[in-house]
């Protein structure tokens, strides 16, 4: 077998079928794909069961480099889309994928990636039930670009969203901020820090459906590119009110500090691939927190501020002197998710 | 974190607050006509306002923000001159992501990069070194840009491009030497500073004795810093007990880190490769004399000025920018008229508002909520 793509394998013939049966087919098994049709036909009956609204995302990954402590290109392409779905308080149900390769792409590197996307879609309970694949000439992509989009169906109650916040909620962060953005830049930088920096690129759906169940969540967010902060000035323009944290209170490793420091970055800056920020009544605080405690991947959630009248986003410091949490100005590090 | 977070402990920050709170009764200073400190140093800058020292010091205490960050002293010409290189064919010129965004009379690096030029962001001069080993068809320009902080390394990169005879490999150099910035600053006749938080890192290459003559001929205290609050805090104390004693010396703070007599090693590489020349023009400050850091004789060849033989640009600022008298505390950015108006960080006019150490971009960051 040819061990790189070549352009034959985007022609549509009988490269690209080979290729799609050979990785995709044996990776992602399921009736839906066995179908060879050009789309799925997913019963409407299932959605209505399930929900009163389908929930519909989509998302392209470009990361470079493509394999990384913590996961992979496939595997953020995944838990990108099913997060996304998730905090709409939507249940994740099934994925299309949509591939561009370089022409030169070790065949065994796309192998790993699929088996990698298989795996975490079954982790994260979805069906990746069609598909795309599209070889351009080598340097016009770098790589392997993967685009997903996913559709689930939102439980009856569950009405979330940040038009529902209101002043003296609290701000609930589901674990450590920055890793996936620190491990990236480590590696892309090469700044040689060693140590415990990985992803922590996760699906997310089987921590908030947990939540589903406890009134008084107004609205949650991934916090992927831009970080918490970026999270917090969506949730200040959705609502209308300023949020205001408080930076002792900051869940974080000590390698993402540590590479903080150094380069003078901000950890609240930084992307997450596996993180929610989540607004809740002040009520329901302690009761969001214990049930995100009780999960592995919310073992460090904490409160970190709540939502105020005035608005804008701050920090209050170490100190207690309060400073304006800006979004970055500069452009950002290139293509860091 | 071990060497920083015993340096940002709250109660170590309050009881060094109060014993600056009891210091300054000694002394003259008063509100309205309080002790200035200038802070040389950007990073001294960003750290002031990033905890809020300034507002947690009491109001008989000022600090000016002075010229020591390389990047907002650099002169809209110099920027000129790297486009003028950068858009010649065949050329891949590298920086620092710092002097991308700082604005020419052109537009930015970061502009004609836009336009298709090949301006490469690289994180260490040997990138640059790295790069032209591996086009040896295209043109490499490095932009040396610094004070002696980053020297040493530029000067390491000309000694290797010289023993591996790399031809297509040259340097604009734009260093600057920090003491003959103090010394224009302090004969400028309407300046009112009392006294140096000196630069940390910096000091760490040249040591703390090139200091004395501020301390010496103009009496006033130098104290070397670190770069933590209770860095800061600790400097301003021995700052007000030199006062109080009517002492004026150079002191050490950041004795972790600088050794008195700097990095001898480091000290020999410049003295190798660079030259001090010429009068070289600074912005908002002007010509500043004999301040011009050149290649010597024998690594000339690697100077890209006289490789490309390009012309000096000569500077025509804003005439209502007034970074020249922020850079020499003459005024706070706040007081320029075009701060957060036409000078933002997205449209940045100044080199005070996009550099990462600048005095304005510190104001826009942390003190907007401030102005609104
Ligand atoms: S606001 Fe802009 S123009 Fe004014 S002093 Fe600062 S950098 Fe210069």
């Amino acid at each position: 077998m040819i061990k790189t793509i070549s352009l034959a394998h985007g022609s549509g013939g009988l490269a690209s079928t080979e290729l799609i049966d050979q990785i995709f087919m044996r990776a992602f098994d399921n009736s839906f794909l066995q179908a060879h049709e050009d789309q799925a036909k997913i019963k409407l009956t299932e959605l209505t069961q399930l929900g009163d609204r389908m929930a519909f995302s989509t998302d392209s990954y470009v990361i470079d480099p493509i394999f990384f402590p913590g996961g992979d290109i496939g595997k953020l392409a995944v838990c990108g889309t099913v997060n996304d779905l998730a905090v709409g308080g939507a249940i994740p149900l099934y994925l299309s994928c949509g591939f561009i390769l370089e022409e030169g792409l070790p065949i065994c590197t796309l192998q790993e990636i699929a088996d990698s996307m298989a795996k975490t879609a079954k982790e994260a309970g979805v069906t990746i039930v069609t598909g795309d694949t599209k070889v351009v000439p080598n340097g016009a992509v770098d790589k392997i670009f993967i685009n997903t989009a996913g559709i689930g169906a939102i439980p009856t109650q569950i009405n979330w969203g940040m038009a529902h916040i209101k002043e003296g909620d609290k701000i609930i962060v589901s674990g450590t901020l920055g890793d996936h953005g620190a491990t990236i830049l480590n590696i892309r930088e090469k700044l040689g820090l060693i140590g415990a920096l990985s992803s922590d690129c996760a699906p997310l759906y089987s921590l908030i459906h947990h939540l589903h169940t406890i009134d008084g969540v107004r609205a949650i967010r991934d916090a992927t590119r831009g970080g918490v902060n970026a999270v917090l000035h969506e949730f200040m323009q959705g609502s209308g009110y300023g949020m205001k944290i408080i930076e002792s209170e900051l869940p974080l490793q000590s390698t993402v500090r540590g590479l903080c420091e150094l380069l003078g970055l901000d950890p609240l800056n930084f992307a997450n691939e596996g993180k929610v920020v989540i607004v809740v009544s002040p009520e329901c605080e302690l009761q969001v927190l214990q049930s995100l405690h009780r999960h592995p991947l919310g073992i460090n959630a904490k409160s970190i501020g709540e939502v105020v009248t005035k608005r804008n986003v701050t920090l209050q410091g170490l100190y207690g002197i309060e400073r304006l949490l800006d979004l970055p100005h500069n452009e950002p590090l290139p293509r860091i998710c | 974190m071990q060497f920083i977070d015993e340096f940002r402990a709250p109660n170590a920050v309050k009881s060094l607050l109060n014993q600056i709170n009891a210091l300054v009764k000694k002394t003259v200073f008063t509100k309205d006509s309080p002790l200035n400190i200038m802070e040389v140093c950007g990073g001294h800058t960003h750290a002031i306002f990033k905890f809020g020292l300034d507002q947690l010091l009491p109001p008989e205490i000022n600090f000016i923000h002075g010229p020591g960050c390389p990047v907002c002293v650099l002169p809209m010409g110099r920027i000129d001159t790297c486009i003028d290189i950068a858009k010649q064919p065949n050329v891949m010129f590298c920086t620092f992501g710092d002097a991308m965004r700082v604005p020419g009379q052109q537009g930015s690096l970061l502009t004609i990069r836009g336009e298709g030029h090949d301006i490469r962001i690289i994180y260490s001069p040997l990138d640059a070194l790295k790069l032209a080993k591996l086009n040896p068809e295209k043109q490499i320009v490095l932009f040396g840009l610094g004070f002696e902080t980053t020297m040493p390394g530029i000067a390491l990169t000309i000694l290797q491009a010289k023993q591996l005879q790399l031809s297509n490999f040259s340097l604009l150099c734009q260093h600057i030497c920090i003491i003959p910035t103090l010394k224009a600053l302090l004969a400028l006749p309407d300046i009112k500073i009392d006294a140096f938080l000196g630069p940390g890192h910096l000091s760490m290459i040249i040591g703390i004795k090139p200091y004395e003559f501020i301390s010496q001929d103009y009496a006033k205290p130098v104290v070397i810093s670190g770069f933590e609050p209770v860095d800061i805090l600790q400097s301003v104390i021995m700052i007000l007990m030199q006062l109080i004693k009517q002492q004026y010396l150079v002191e050490n703070q950041y004795r972790r880190i600088v050794a008195d007599k700097g990095n001898t090693a480091a000290q020999a590489v410049i003295n190798q490769v660079f030259t001090l020349q010429g009068n070289d023009e600074w912005r908002g400050l002007g010509k500043i004399l004999d301040s011009g850091v050149r290649l010597n004789e024998k690594y000339r060849e690697y100077d890209a000025e006289l490789r490309f033989n390009t012309k000096r640009h000569c500077q025509q600022d804003d005439p209502n920018a007034r970074c020249g008298d922020v850079l020499t505390g003459r005024c706070k950015p706040i007081n320029c008229p075009l701060f957060g108006q036409t000078c933002t960080p997205t449209s940045a006019y100044g080199a005070l508002m996009v550099s990462s150490e600048g005095a304005c971009a510190a104001y826009y960051q942390y003190r907007q909520s401030d102005l609104i």
